[in-house]
């Protein structure tokens, strides 16, 4: 599994390491030991951690309690 | 209702796509499951909207085309139901991009949704606004979002905060309005609020400079406090990364005091101590805490200079260098590049390293460091370093060893203390990665051993024991064969001997033996095999006892199936037969190329260095591309050959035949105004055009006429033949050409004793216009005619800026005079003469033939006329 992202050249590369880093454990929380299968069939709710996470190409929110939190609402939403 | 409740459909269709065994199956699969959204959209049921979208946004990111769901996301996201809305907003941003048309119609929707009483919708409306918003949606909206900045939730302020961040990088002009909004969320407790408050600082302080004076005085002191609370603040389990409070945070704040301090002393003064505390306190054994150094070390270098600091800098640098990930390596040379630039004192210090980490197993490291090493070089170290990198590209990777002779070729050209050490470096490079050596690079090398006349003898002779040992390397090869034929006499007599050399013997026939190795060896290239043969003509010169080795030699490569071999062999055979007496001329030393004109050609003119005289004895064709003829320039259309007057192709098509290389026009304003077009200066400067000196002769006319034409091919030839400068080129081009004819003067009358006879003719007659030519030759020259044209205006109207052009087949030669004027009156009330003068080459066997073209201006409408005459008498 790759995750790729485009930053700009002035950016700092080991800061966006450490934000795939983070984005993972979220991953990982949400969807308890996250597999590939996971992220496939349910692309619409990692797309929906992604918003939580990054918006407008900028860091959104860096506490990965605070997203968990988040989402949970928005799931009883639907 | 949620949509993969029941939502078999959607993973079956997801199951079904990842059973598909070949890319046919898939889609096979995917058009049928498009055929049946399809369906269900122009069906228009509201129901299963949201898993169709679902199932649509799953083929999208397959890369299959679903623009045709567009308008679903938009009635999607105008129901009322958050579920629906939530699918719709994420089809859109999916779906569409900001240059689709179809996101203006969100514009209304997402102002209602900004504003909606659910805090969930509004995060969704703030989500799609910020990621795809175009130009005019972030104007009608700006608005709204501002007001959301002070929202009382903080996750709709954190919304709020990165979508403005978008609408002023849309609308720069926006800017002010969002500043004292982002100031007061400087302010803020809360990490995620904060965060993108300082992101959107940044943003406005980018973009605006007002806005970046506003935050510097106001702001500078409070995110420095900001920072000092975050690195001292203790452990927070919520963001705590490795050791780390909120790395993210502290990248954030880093980043921000970066762009206040830029360019301002006072503000850069106030950050020395919190930087000098982040960049010493914070560890660096995992990758957060590196992360937060990194930055740091960016923001020191970026403000104003206080050089504790920035020699702190480097030294976190230099303990990057020898960390073991590839990533902080990586980026620290990145750094260190930047850094060179105003310390290369403190880079210097880890030269060592950097070396070091030239002979990575990384490839991208390898790269990196040679980079840097390449600005690191000075003339103290230049030896030091050079020794280095040769010793390592002996042992280095194919792959890299181009790029590494490359550099090492660079250095050691740009910094060669001596020219003894130049050529010992050059022939080490030589030997090891010889095929990988650029041409220009083994020619300037060529140039400086030619200039180095002390050294020839050592050379040579380095040249030849190299070329034993490294037969393979072509380049060195070249190189040999090139100054073993130029300086044979030197190497068989140990002429010039230095002190550090041991004498060697080498007999005129080993000489010859390297050289016939260098011809039939099965892996040597045509032009290594060209230039062998060259040499060995100049050595039967040098060594007259083995000439009939040497001319067996080159006999036996008459049979060659390169052409380019079989021609020179038949060439120079000939010369060594039959032409004894002018040999030896033939191929004396070679005279020394001027380094700094080959220096400045070499600098200008790399494309056209294939045709650069300072190429030494390889006489490659020099040709020049047929440039790309503007297609309206038919009728005077310029063929442009090759130089060396190859034959010229027959497969041309008839016109450019019939029209080809003349060029007869003048202009109103004949002005002999010297100087070539300064983008052909090279070229004009090898080929000795422009000077006005009628002894430039020796080329052959038809050169003449087609270097004209690479004149012209820079523009279209239409506007150059109205224009002064072909002329004057065509001129000084007729003056060498037409030695038998008179000079250049533009008299309109050349009065010549007629000859015999010769009857005039109408030469073009239409409605309008007639013109009439009378013939006169001068007694002297049979081949040549004077004729007179007169123009006679047959229609009631004035023609003005009247021009006549004519063009002739490449046999004859054209020469016009100014006209008399470029008014003609009407109705015949006057007429216009011009002087012409036609030399026949094919004089008695071909008549003339002549295609013109009369340009005037008829009551300020542009006309064109345009004619052949054929009609000229016989015998002209």
């Amino acid at each position: 599994l790759f995750f790729s992202v485009c930053v700009d050249i002035t950016e700092n590369e080991l800061a966006y390491l450490e934000c795939i880093h983070l984005f993972v454990e979220i991953l990982d929380h949400f969807f308890s030991n996250v597999c590939e299968l996971d992220l496939v069939f349910n692309f619409h709710k990692v797309y929906l951690i992604l918003d939580e996470f990054i918006l407008a190409g900028e860091l959104q929110e860096t506490s990965k309690r605070a997203i968990i939190e988040r989402m949970s609402e928005l799931e009883k939403m639907e | 209702m949620n949509p993969f409740s029941s939502g078999t459909r959607l993973r079956d269709m997801i199951r079904a796509i990842r059973a598909c065994k070949t890319a046919a199956e898939e889609r096979a699969v995917v058009r049928k499951e498009c055929a049946d959204i399809r369906a269900l959209i122009n069906e228009d049921d509201p129901h299963d909207r949201h898993r169709n979208l679902a199932k649509l946004m799953f083929i999208h990111m397959l890369g299959y085309p679903t623009h045709f769901g567009q308008m679903e996301c938009l009635k999607l996201i105008a129901s009322p139901g958050f579920p629906e809305k939530r699918i719709g907003y994420l089809g859109l941003m999916l779906l569409l991009d900001e240059r689709q048309e179809v996101l203006m119609l969100v514009t209304n929707s997402l102002k209602q949704d900004l504003n909606h009483s659910n805090q969930y919708v509004v995060g969704l409306a703030l989500c799609a606004l910020g990621n795809i918003c175009s130009a005019e949606m972030a104007r009608d909206l700006a608005p709204e979002v501002e007001r959301l900045i002070q929202f009382r939730d903080p996750n709709i302020r954190k919304k709020a905060a990165l979508c403005s961040t978008r609408i002023v990088r849309k609308v720069p002009d926006l800017a002010e309005n969002f500043v004292n909004a982002a100031a007061s969320l400087l302010k803020e407790k809360h990490h995620g609020v904060l965060i993108t408050g300082v992101q959107l600082c940044y943003e406005l302080c980018l973009i605006n400079d007002e806005a970046l004076e506003y935050f510097r005085k106001k702001c500078t002191e409070g995110v420095i406090k900001t920072l000092r609370d975050i690195t001292n603040s203790a452990y927070q389990p919520e963001y705590d990364v490795a050791g780390i409070t909120d790395p993210f945070l502290h990248i954030r704040l880093l980043r921000l005091l970066r762009v206040l301090g830029q360019g301002d002393a006072d503000a850069s003064d106030l950050m020395t101590d919190i930087l000098a505390q982040v960049a010493t306190k914070t560890e660096s054994n995992k990758n957060a805490g590196n992360a937060v150094l990194y930055e740091c070390v960016e923001t020191i270098m970026a403000i104003e200079d206080t050089s504790s600091l920035r020699v702190l800098a480097i030294n976190i640098l230099g303990r990057f260098l020898s960390n073991r990930d590839n990533n902080i390596r990586y980026v620290a040379l990145n750094m260190l590049m930047k850094a060179i630039t105003f310390d290369d004192q403190a880079v210097q210090r880890h030269r060592v390293t950097i070396l070091e980490c030239v002979k990575d197993p990384d490839a991208s490291i390898r790269k990196r460091a040679l980079e840097l090493v390449t600005l690191l070089v000075n003339e103290n170290n230049v030896t030091q370093l050079t020794k280095e990198l040769i010793d390592y590209l002996e042992i280095s990777d194919e792959d890299f060893k181009e790029d590494l002779s490359a550099k090492i070729c660079f250095i050691v050209e740009k910094f060669s203390p001596e020219k003894l050490w130049y050529i010992d470096q050059m022939l080490k490079v030589l030997c090891e990665a010889g095929k990988f050596v650029k041409d220009d690079v083994w020619h300037a090398l060529i140039v400086v051993i030619s200039n180095a006349s002390e050294l020839h003898g050592y050379t040579v002779r380095a040249l030849y024991k190299a070329v034993l040992i490294y037969s393979e390397q072509e380049t060195l090869v070249r190189v040999a064969v090139w100054c073993i034929g130029e300086y044979g006499d030197l190497l068989v007599n140990n002429v010039g001997m230095l002190g550090i050399e041991d004498p060697i013997t080498v007999t005129e026939s080993d000489a010859v033996d390297v050289i016939e190795d260098a011809i039939t060896r099965h892996n040597s290239d045509s032009t290594t095999k060209a230039m062998a043969l060259v040499a060995l003509l100049k050595l039967s010169s040098r060594f007259p006892s083995i000439s009939e080795r040497i001319k067996d030699i080159i006999v036996k490569q008459k049979g060659s199936i390169l052409l380019e071999m079989q021609q020179r062999a038949i060439e120079y055979n000939s010369i060594v037969d039959r032409h004894k007496n002018i040999r030896s001329s033939l191929v004396e030393r070679m005279p020394v190329l001027d380094e700094a004109t080959f220096n400045v050609r070499r600098a200008g003119s790399f494309p056209a260095s294939a045709s650069t005289g300072a190429k030494p004895s390889v006489s490659l064709p020099n040709g020049f591309e047929k440039p790309a003829v503007a297609p309206l320039v038919d009728l005077l259309d310029l063929d442009s050959d090759d130089i060396l007057a190859a034959p010229s192709s027959s497969g041309a098509d008839f016109l450019q035949d019939l029209l080809g290389v003349d060029l007869g026009s003048s202009s109103s304003q004949s002005g002999a105004t010297q100087g070539p077009k300064a983008g052909t200066d090279l070229l004009l400067d090898i080929l000795s055009i422009g000077t006005p000196s009628p002894a430039q002769n020796s080329a052959s006319s038809i050169d003449f006429l087609s270097t004209a034409d690479i004149n012209n091919n820079t523009s279209n030839a239409l506007d150059t033949l109205s224009s002064p400068v072909p002329p004057q080129i065509a001129t000084t081009a007729s003056t060498g050409m037409f030695d038998l004819l008179d000079g250049l003067s533009p008299s309109p009358s050349k009065e010549a004793t007629n000859g015999p006879a010769y009857p005039s003719i109408v030469a073009y007659e239409s409605s309008s216009l007639k013109i009439e030519f009378t013939f006169s030759k001068p007694p002297e020259n049979p081949q040549t005619t004077n004729v007179q044209a007169t123009f006679i205006n047959l229609s009631p109207n004035t023609f003005t800026d009247f021009i006549f052009q004519a063009a002739v087949p490449k046999f004859l030669q054209l020469h016009l005079d100014p006209a008399s004027s470029n008014t003609l009156p009407a109705s015949g009330n006057g007429n216009i003469t011009q002087n012409l003068k036609v030399t026949n080459s094919q004089h008695g066997k071909k008549s003339l033939v002549m295609r013109m073209r009369i340009g005037y201006k008829l009551d300020g409408k542009d006309v064109l006329e345009e004619g052949q005459v054929s009609n000229f008498p016989r015998g002209l």
